[in-house]
């Protein structure tokens, strides 16, 4: 019935390279295994040892993130990190990548990437709250073919995910979305999950106890996604073929989600994990390792699809809405009963063993052997090359001077408003259930989305970000960026920051100037989280996004969770009401034109310098503006990203219906003080009587600031050294800004 | 007073319709399974929103056939209460508890913002705590809430005073007449696409939708004498 090459063709013809394995790492199966793999255990080293599964280039540099703190349940190394916020309650939190599968299939990849990470959630034990994305698209601007397939991709990509987080019933309550060439045939698809559980409900995946019964659960596995871990390392993705993409059932998966917490609830299970990513071969292996035990699986009991599928196929099938789990021996019947009730299969199909090994059996037949430690612990580690990138001596040779102040700078707050990456997202968010579980407080579109938590006080503060341009420009301080500029749309929002989880999309590892963008980077990450008490806590590693000569930028995406003790805390970025002063908190002039959204928008150039960044004023900024919030005294706060303060205040009074009158003192070119980016940011609106308590708090903490205008009327003015470099009525500006993504996906 | 929230597999507004009853009247309010057949010790039926069966036939249909329906209709044929919201609307529609369909919204996009109605029948069971004309925020959430029915059954609805909710402003569906909710002839059954239950907070954006569930405990205890 099987038609399988022999161990010795898969040696002699070198068949074991088509899975992904080179010669070295073939050679390195043979002295582990001391014999040569069949075709089944080909294909599980394979997509164990793939990038996607083994880490085998970004671990060691991975190894560098601090990943422990006080309220740290669980850091890196299940299947989603966990943290404590008080009252018995603990959050789990992690962000995945899906962007080979999208690049090919857009609403089916990034359906299945949703899919993914809310298992990854429930699987710990926790009920999904939320969902956020980080999307990446080439440019939607203009009417080439690369333009059309790009609007094809984002918005296929956007009703992936609606289609399935609304059908499942877990609000999309945040995200950001990019538009930028680099992308084009890299689309980037990042999805998160923040969910909750009491600390005694923590599930994990181990496979403990000998003789305990091993179940696979939810959907049947079929010959789908075979081999989806080996593609997603693969330089091309667009060479593969469309099966290698998983389809989504979100109905299935509703189902299963919960039908898993009410088992995991009885107490009866021992250890639980998603088959995600390598399917059935690494829930089992992975399992099995963290407990140092072994697992023996009867491949003829693994409930299929169709008839006639082998080990093999079973093995590699990534087929979605399954789950392995472990249960105490002789309390099978619960989860069979419990399956049952939500119309879903429960079936044994193997049990933990003590003897370290991998053992799958058709029968009697023993079909596959393989030492564990060997999958997980003996991957290859790469310790790859790493060289400055030529680039950078061109691009930080910028100089300012090469490009003229535009003369009419209403006008230029209009391009920038109308640019896809500022311009409003309500296009997007609209198509997700936000407000379902009535839980959403703050909703998408401003700095961070707010999430309360019945029966307390408290809530949940949660954002995505990531900046590329910065990145790509200086990787050192771009990666420090990412995660200064997650935190502060935290604190603008009223949260204290606690954790981090990664998304570190990047192009080949194999090319060492883009190896020193990953290495630099991460180690930016890790120092901004180490100065801001943000470990690292869950993560994923996207490589190989690039198409022929493109690469990507360099793109590590942030999620990062914060929490705001009070409800009464929550602050958002609109403008409140008229006659209020507005101050700038932070450096005052530190604003460049280098890497800013206006030098790429309307001068039509990336170079320069990423943004200046000091993580010592950033943490006192965060600290002063925190307090200020949780003292009652901030009635808006936006953090000042792409495009500087004129965007900012622009968002604020288009957000509040409600102009301001701008003006303040400034030596310096009149675009580097509107449209200027730089670290250490906040906008902030507060009341008259206020102003000495907030001068206090910013004093005590170091952190400058200045009152620079007050809110009313209809118009935003803002004048500098007393001339009006920009004044337009806030309606003009709300219909550019709201209507620029609508008018381009017509 | 008792409310049922039904519960069919794929429903996902069920816990908000539980917390809202529980937070706006404190009353008792039991999760329902759908292969219940008894509702008889309850006085309001809440079937929520959500994508029962997963929707992937025509919305609602599957659920229509589920066992709990049967009971359902014995329940309004009693003259009790039953409201149903968004896929409730459209299971409602499907069992012929509700006159009409409702197919995709006209520009093919799910939808989720908070709308403004106009409540146009304030003599129903769930609205006599809203004033006639009265402008609410009530947020909405479907991919399917374009109501449509024949001129026939339109000029019935409007001669009995079955047309409850219309959207204000902007129709984000296509409804036709700017249908938003009906009842039906009897007044006992409503079925509407936006949720009420999502706005009994002001922390939510609003809390317009809580004078349904007032009016709903008034008129009972009114009958009821509590």
């Amino acid at each position: 019935m099987r038609n399988e090459p022999t161990p010795q063709q898969i040696a002699e013809e070198k068949i074991y390279r088509t899975f992904g394995l080179n010669d070295e790492e073939y050679a390195r199966i043979l002295e582990l295994m001391g014999r040569q793999p069949n075709y089944v255990e080909t294909g599980i080293y394979s997509v164990m040892w793939s990038e996607h599964c083994s880490y085998k280039s970004s671990r060691p540099v991975l190894k560098k993130f601090p990943t422990s703190g006080p309220h740290v349940l669980q850091g890196p190394g299940e299947n989603a990190g966990i943290i404590d916020i008080g009252d018995n309650l603990a959050v789990s939190f992690k962000i995945e990548s899906h962007n080979h599968p999208s690049a090919i299939e857009p609403y089916q990849g990034a359906a299945t990437g949703v899919g993914g990470i809310i298992r990854d959630v429930f699987t710990m034990g926790a009920r999904p709250i939320a969902l956020l994305n980080s999307l990446r698209f080439g440019s939607i601007e203009g009417d080439g073919a690369e333009n059309v397939r790009n609007r094809y991709l984002f918005g296929n990509v956007v009703a992936g995910i609606a289609g399935y987080g609304n059908c499942i019933g877990i609000p999309t309550v945040g995200g950001e979305v990019v538009f930028d060439e680099r992308y084009t045939h890299n689309p980037l698809v990042n999805a998160m999950c923040v969910g909750i559980m009491t600390h005694d409900e923590i599930a994990k995946g181990f496979a403990s106890g000998v003789g305990n019964p091993v179940l696979a659960v939810g959907a049947r596995t079929g010959r789908d996604g075979i081999h989806g871990a080996t593609f997603a390392s693969t330089e091309d993705p667009h060479s593969k073929e469309r099966s290698a993409v998983q389809v989504g059932d979100p109905f299935m998966e509703k189902l299963l989600l919960e039908a898993c917490l009410e088992l995991i609830a009885t107490g009866e299970v021992v250890g639980i994990q998603d088959m995600g990513a390598a399917g059935l071969t690494s829930s089992s292996s992975e399992m099995a390792a963290r407990a140092g035990s072994g697992i023996e699986l009867d491949m003829l009991k693994v409930p299929r699809r169709e008839e006639g599928m082998t080990s093999y196929e079973l093995m590699l099938s990534e087929s979605q809405e399954r789950m392995l789990v472990v249960m105490k021996k002789g309390r099978e019947h619960i989860a069979e009963e419990i399956l049952s009730k939500w119309g879903l299969e429960a079936a044994v199909i193997g049990r933990v063993t003590d003897d370290g090994m991998l053992r799958l059996k058709e029968g009697d037949e023993t079909v596959c052997e393989i030492n564990v430690s060997t999958l997980v612990d003996d991957a290859p580690v790469y310790h790859r090359p790493s060289a400055r990138p030529a680039y950078l001596d061109e691009t930080l040779a910028f100089d300012p001077a090469a490009v003229a102040v535009p003369s009419d700078l209403t006008e230029t707050l209009h391009q920038l408003l109308r640019t896809p990456t500022i311009a409003s997202k309500e296009y997007v968010y609209q198509q997700y259930d936000y407000m379902v579980r009535t839980s959403t407080i703050v909703r998408p579109g401003s700095d961070a989305a707010v999430v309360s938590i019945r029966g307390t006080r408290k809530a949940l503060a949660m954002s995505t970000d990531g900046n590329g341009r910065y990145v790509y420009l200086n990787p050192r301080v771009g990666g420090q960026h990412t995660i200064a500029e997650s935190a502060r749309n935290l604190v603008c929002s009223g949260a204290k920051p606690l954790a981090v989880t990664d998304c570190l999309n990047y192009s080949s590892p194999e090319k060492p100037e883009i190896f020193y963008q990953f290495e630099e980077s991460c180690a930016g990450i890790s120092e901004a989280c180490v100065a801001l008490g943000t470990p690292v806590i869950s993560g994923n590693v996207s490589l190989y996004n690039q198409t022929n000569d493109i690469d990507i930028y360099p793109t590590p995406i942030i999620g990062m969770v914060g929490l705001i003790e009070d409800t009464d805390h929550i602050t958002t970025q609109e403008f409140k009401g008229a006659g209020h002063p507005v101050l700038l908190v932070g450096p005052q002039t530190t604003g460049a034109i280098g890497g800013s959204e206006y030098l790429k928008v309307v001068h039509g150039k990336v170079a320069g310098d990423a943004p200046a960044l000091d993580l010592t004023v950033e943490k006192a900024l965060q600290d002063a503006v925190l307090t200020a919030i949780q003292s009652g005294l901030v009635l808006a706060a936006h953090d000042l990203a792409e495009g500087g303060l004129a965007v900012a205040l622009a968002e604020s009074a288009i957000g509040g219906k409600l102009g301001a009158t701008i003006n303040f003192a400034s030596g310096q070119r009149l675009d580097e003080a509107l449209f200027g980016e730089a670290g250490s940011r906040i906008v902030i609106e507060a009341d008259q009587a206020n102003l000495d308590a907030l001068e206090r708090i910013f004093n005590e903490n170091g952190v400058p600031f200045a009152v620079i205008g007050e809110t009313g009327g209809d118009r935003l003015t803002i004048k500098i050294n007393g001339e009006a470099a920009i004044d337009e009525a806030v309606e003009h500006l709300e219909a550019t800004w709201r209507g620029a993504i609508p008018c381009l996906m017509k | 007073m008792r409310f049922a929230v039904l519960v069919f597999p794929g429903s996902n507004c069920d816990i908000d319709a539980v917390k809202a009853v529980e937070d706006v009247l404190g009353e008792p309010v039991d999760s329902v399974w759908h292969t219940e057949t008894d509702l008889s010790q309850y006085d309001c039926v809440i079937v929520p929103g959500g994508f029962s069966y997963g929707d992937y036939l025509r919305s609602g249909a599957v659920a229509s056939l589920s066992p709990v329906m049967g009971a359902v209709k014995e329940h309004a044929a009693a003259g009790k209460l039953v409201i149903g919201i968004c896929n409730g609307f459209q299971i409602l529609t499907e069992t012929g508890l509700l006159p009409g369909v409702l197919r995709h919204n006209d520009h093919l996009q799910f939808r989720c913002e908070i709308s403004e109605l106009r409540v146009e029948n304030t003599d129903t069971a769930f609205t006599n705590d809203y004033e006639k004309g009265q402008v609410i925020r009530i947020p909405i959430a479907h991919g399917e809430g374009n109501y449509f029915a024949d001129q026939a059954t339109i000029d019935q609805l409007k001669a009995n005073n079955q047309i409850v909710f219309t959207y204000h402003g902007t129709n984000p569906n296509g409804s036709i007449e700017n249908i938003a909710g009906i009842c039906n002839e009897q007044g006992n059954v409503l079925g509407m696409m936006p949720h009420p239950e999502r706005a009994v907070h002001e922390l939510l954006g609003s809390a317009d939708g809580k004078a349904m569930f007032t009016s709903i405990f008034r008129t009972w205890g009114e009958k009821h004498g509590a």
